[in-house]
């Protein structure tokens, strides 16, 4: 069969058949690195989630949902959020930032808070935006602003030697205040503020954030603060919520996570806070582009939220039991990485930490001129002859940036102590084989 | 959403929204039961699709479609169908393209086309019998008019079948149609199946990716939603060639990443339940579609009684409705609106049984064409069904 093409029939045939939004945006290190911890790893201490199980609570309250009469539970619920789980999110955080909220205007719920950055991002960002993103990041913010057609403006925490003799603490990693005040420009649309950060652990102190509130309110510029980790504080420290600070409610848009603060990253839940001009932006994308999240998993995570509002400050809250557990693991994590000579940074937040592999070098020699960072390669070679997953810190950084800090791996210590005694187990056995002829 | 508010006053009889009342089958819910109690499934899973889930559905999909299908490149999961209609969308339509959408169609199509930054092209679908229709198969597209919307620009044509709102089950020929149009002009076919299971005797449904040449330019949506009776699980896919699903995927890890684990293991165990029993008439797929085409006979006679035209469906869980006939009094409606948002605003205070206007599914060239028209959905308990009855019966016992 044959038929004249023609010109623009060719023309089309001869164009990619994607979109040009997705130029860019293609790789994806979780998709790597899941895939060679699921076929290599003995002890996963790489993709951030826990393996241990969601409290009882939650779990008894689940079951209650699902036994209970209401099948309605398996049909549609309210689009911008299941109305027990707005309320209680509206009370709950109304509280700690104190304010009255209204749960219908003032809080989304969306399909993870990967999905509420992504409604962030579509809602805010135009082309010729920047957004200034504070490195080491999360890895999907630079390919949601790209997606959006804004342009990503970094700018890096820089280490600061610790004092002698003590090991390093993700709070030695700061913002250089003149740089940060050079990323601002007329175009600046938003900065993307992650405290406590993934992966450095650094909670961002009062003072801290008010350097960026007081650039945001100057350049009138819109924070989008990822705060999953809220609950995940050591040693005493405050997490402290840059809404909270003078001028800056009306330009934020605070983000939370179930998965994180319940232990249940496969339910899927985050949300939104923040002052309804913002959050009716948010609503607008979610409806042409998801609609509507999973009703049992909301209802579950209000009866959650119910009951931590009961115990809010008492010792049996689960947001004060699950960072004193894993405090203690960090400790762990940390004395196990410093006895094997990987130098650990010790986190003041999250369930990361990351270290400093150079003593561990003469394992994997550096490969001079290869595309890939030194850091991706030891990960990967660690993972399949050692057994043990991390990720490395490259994967937080900006493509031009990926060599700055190139000898760091990232830890999650989210596991049960039985997976930090087997890792323990891996890099003691390490360290001998080093050290024998 | 408008319509949602309205109908939510309790004493009113919803018939608007497509939302069963009635229980998804209880093997569906134990399952999600027994992955909720296993730790490792309350965590995160394969982003593209947990690992037992595109392994039932390839199998499922093989069966139905005769080709092999490669559940880790030719799958997406996605939040609903909705979220497969949005990354499809995102994936491979832009600024510079057309798309063809067929009137009345699902609100969604057209605001995703344009947040795409490209042109919604509509074709409506026209009644044979000048109006005397009885039948969905009645409704369908000129051909000569659907080829005149292709040109070089057009990028897809979104194809909804069985169809929301009017339950028409396009034939092959009508299908062949379509492909071949899509084949000359190089454009691609999303394929919104999500009624796929729900048609009822005397027709079949056949999946326009089966026919020849169409495979390679077509994506395929399913809903679990509608297949299991559970829309709030919110979870559906996308089936097609790689060369199109890795698109999607790159759009699904810098969106959302993943949908919900024990979600979505406890839908591939209810998906192993029906496989097993394909061959038997007892399998979900269709059972649902029998026990849901006794509702629609029901329904249609209790709305003839009540002296409106309804237009039967083939498939789906919808029914149109011809209001005209009645000449009901709107005269303290809302002037500016058109008749059939008059009416089931009227329909909803005055007999408290709601309903949707079908030129909520119109854009403005076509809302004339369809305002007489409003869509019930069926897919109801029994009790629901009650309810229904008593208002209709007493209200052709007014107009009698």
């Amino acid at each position: 069969r044959t038929h004249f093409l023609s010109l623009s029939l060719q023309a089309k045939m001869s164009r990619p058949v994607q979109a040009r939004r997705l130029e860019g945006i293609d790789k994806n290190i979780w998709v790597d690195f899941v895939k060679l911890a699921a076929t290599y790893a003995k002890v996963n201490l790489g993709q951030g989630f826990p393996d241990f199980p969601p409290p009882d609570f939650l779990k008894e309250a689940f079951v209650r949902s699902l036994s209970g009469q209401n099948h309605m539970l398996h049909q549609y619920t309210r689009a911008f959020g299941h109305p027990p789980l707005v309320k209680i999110l509206a009370q709950f955080f109304g509280k700690l930032l104190g304010r009255d909220l209204d749960p219908m205007t003032d809080v989304m719920v969306t399909v993870g808070a990967y999905q509420a950055l992504f409604c962030c991002f579509q809602a805010f960002v135009d082309e010729g935006d920047e957004v200034i993103i504070i490195e080491p990041f999360f890895d999907c913010y630079e390919p949601m602003v790209k997606m959006a057609g804004g342009t990503p403006v970094f700018v890096p925490l820089r280490p600061k030697a610790p004092k002698d003799g003590k090991l390093m603490s993700s709070a030695d990693w700061q913002l250089d205040p003149a740089e940060l005040t050079s990323k601002f420009s007329k175009r600046t649309k938003a900065i993307v503020l992650n405290s406590p950060n993934n992966p450095l652990g650094k909670v961002f102190s009062r003072g801290e954030l008010e350097l960026i509130a007081d650039l945001c309110v100057k350049h009138d510029v819109l924070c989008i603060s990822d705060e999953v980790y809220e609950w995940l504080v050591y040693d005493g420290k405050e997490h402290v919520r840059i809404a909270s600070l003078p001028g800056m409610w009306d330009r934020t848009v605070i983000i939370g996570s179930a998965g994180k603060t319940f232990s249940a990253t496969g339910w899927k839940v985050g949300w939104t806070v923040g002052p309804s001009r913002l959050l009716q932006h948010l609503h607008t994308v979610h409806q042409n582009s998801v609609y509507h999240c999973a009703t049992v998993a909301q209802e579950v995570v209000a009866q959650g939220f119910q009951r931590e509002l009961e115990l809010y400050g008492k010792p049996e809250s689960y947001f004060i039991q699950l960072p004193k557990e894993l405090q203690q693991k960090r400790d762990w994590l940390v004395q196990s990485l410093d006895a094997v000579g990987m130098k650990p940074i010790v986190p003041e937040g999250t369930y990361f930490l990351v270290a400093d592999i150079s003593e561990f070098k003469s394992d994997v020699p550096d490969v001079p001129n290869s595309d890939e960072p030194y850091d991706s390669r030891f990960a990967k070679w660690m993972v399949k002859n050692k057994g043990l997953a991390a990720i490395p810190l490259s994967a937080f950084y900006s493509g031009p940036h990926k060599n700055n800090y190139n000898h760091f791996i990232r830890f999650c210590f989210a596991k049960e102590d039985a997976t930090l005694k087997a890792a323990n187990d891996i890099l003691q056995k390490w360290k001998r084989e080093k050290s024998s002829p | 959403v408008e319509f949602t508010k309205l109908a939510a006053d309790p004493s009113v009889v919803n018939l608007g929204q497509g939302l069963p009342d009635i229980s998804p089958p209880s093997y569906v819910k134990e399952e999600l039961a027994k992955a909720a109690a296993v730790d490792r499934l309350n965590q995160y899973t394969r982003g593209f699709g947990h690992l037992s889930l595109v392994k039932a559905l390839s199998q499922v999909y093989e069966r139905v479609c005769g080709r092999k299908i490669d559940p880790l490149t030719d799958i997406l999961v996605t939040v609903g169908a909705y979220g497969s209609l949005f990354s499809v969308i995102q994936a491979l339509i832009e600024e510079g393209d057309e798309v063809i959408i067929i009137e009345p169609s699902y609100d969604c199509y057209e605001p995703m086309v344009k947040m795409a930054g490209a042109k919604p092209v509509f074709i409506p679908l026209r009644h044979k019998n000048d109006g005397k229709s009885a039948s969905s198969a009645d409704w369908a597209l000129d051909p000569a008019e659907l080829a005149n919307k292709f040109n070089s620009k057009t990028k897809a044509i979104i194809l909804n079948n069985p169809h929301n709102p009017i339950g028409k089950v396009f034939t092959k020929e009508e299908l062949q149609i379509i492909a071949d149009l899509c084949i000359k002009h190089d454009t691609l076919c999303i394929s919104d199946e999500v009624y796929e299971w729900l048609v009822y005797k005397g027709n079949k449904h056949t999946k326009i990716a089966t026919l020849p040449g169409m495979w390679e330019r077509t994506v395929t949506i399913g809903s679990a939603g509608k297949t299991y009776s559970v829309t709030g699980w919110k979870l559906g896919w996308s089936i097609g060639p790689q060369n199109l699903i890795k698109h999607l995927q790159v759009v699904h890890q810098n969106t959302l990443y993943m949908c919900p684990t024990p979600l979505q293991e406890a839908l591939a165990q209810a998906f192993w339940i029906d496989y097993k029993r394909m061959d038997d008439p007892d399998c979900y797929f269709y059972s649902l579609s029998r026990e849901l085409e006794s509702k629609r006979d029901r329904m249609a006679r209790l709305l003839q009684e009540a002296g409106l035209k309804p237009i039967i469906p083939d498939g789906g869980y919808f029914m149109i409705v011809d209001v005209s006939t009645l000449k009901a009094d709107l005269s303290d409606v809302d002037e500016k609106q058109p008749y059939d948002y008059k009416f089931v605003k009227w329909m909803i205070a005055s007999k408290k049984l709601s309903a949707i206007p079908l030129s909520a599914f119109c854009g403005p060239e076509t809302k004339r064409q369809f305002e007489k028209y409003i869509r019930f959905c069926f897919i109801k308990k029994d009790s629901t069904l009650d309810a229904a009855e008593v208002i209709l019966k007493n209200w052709s016992k007014e107009t009698a």
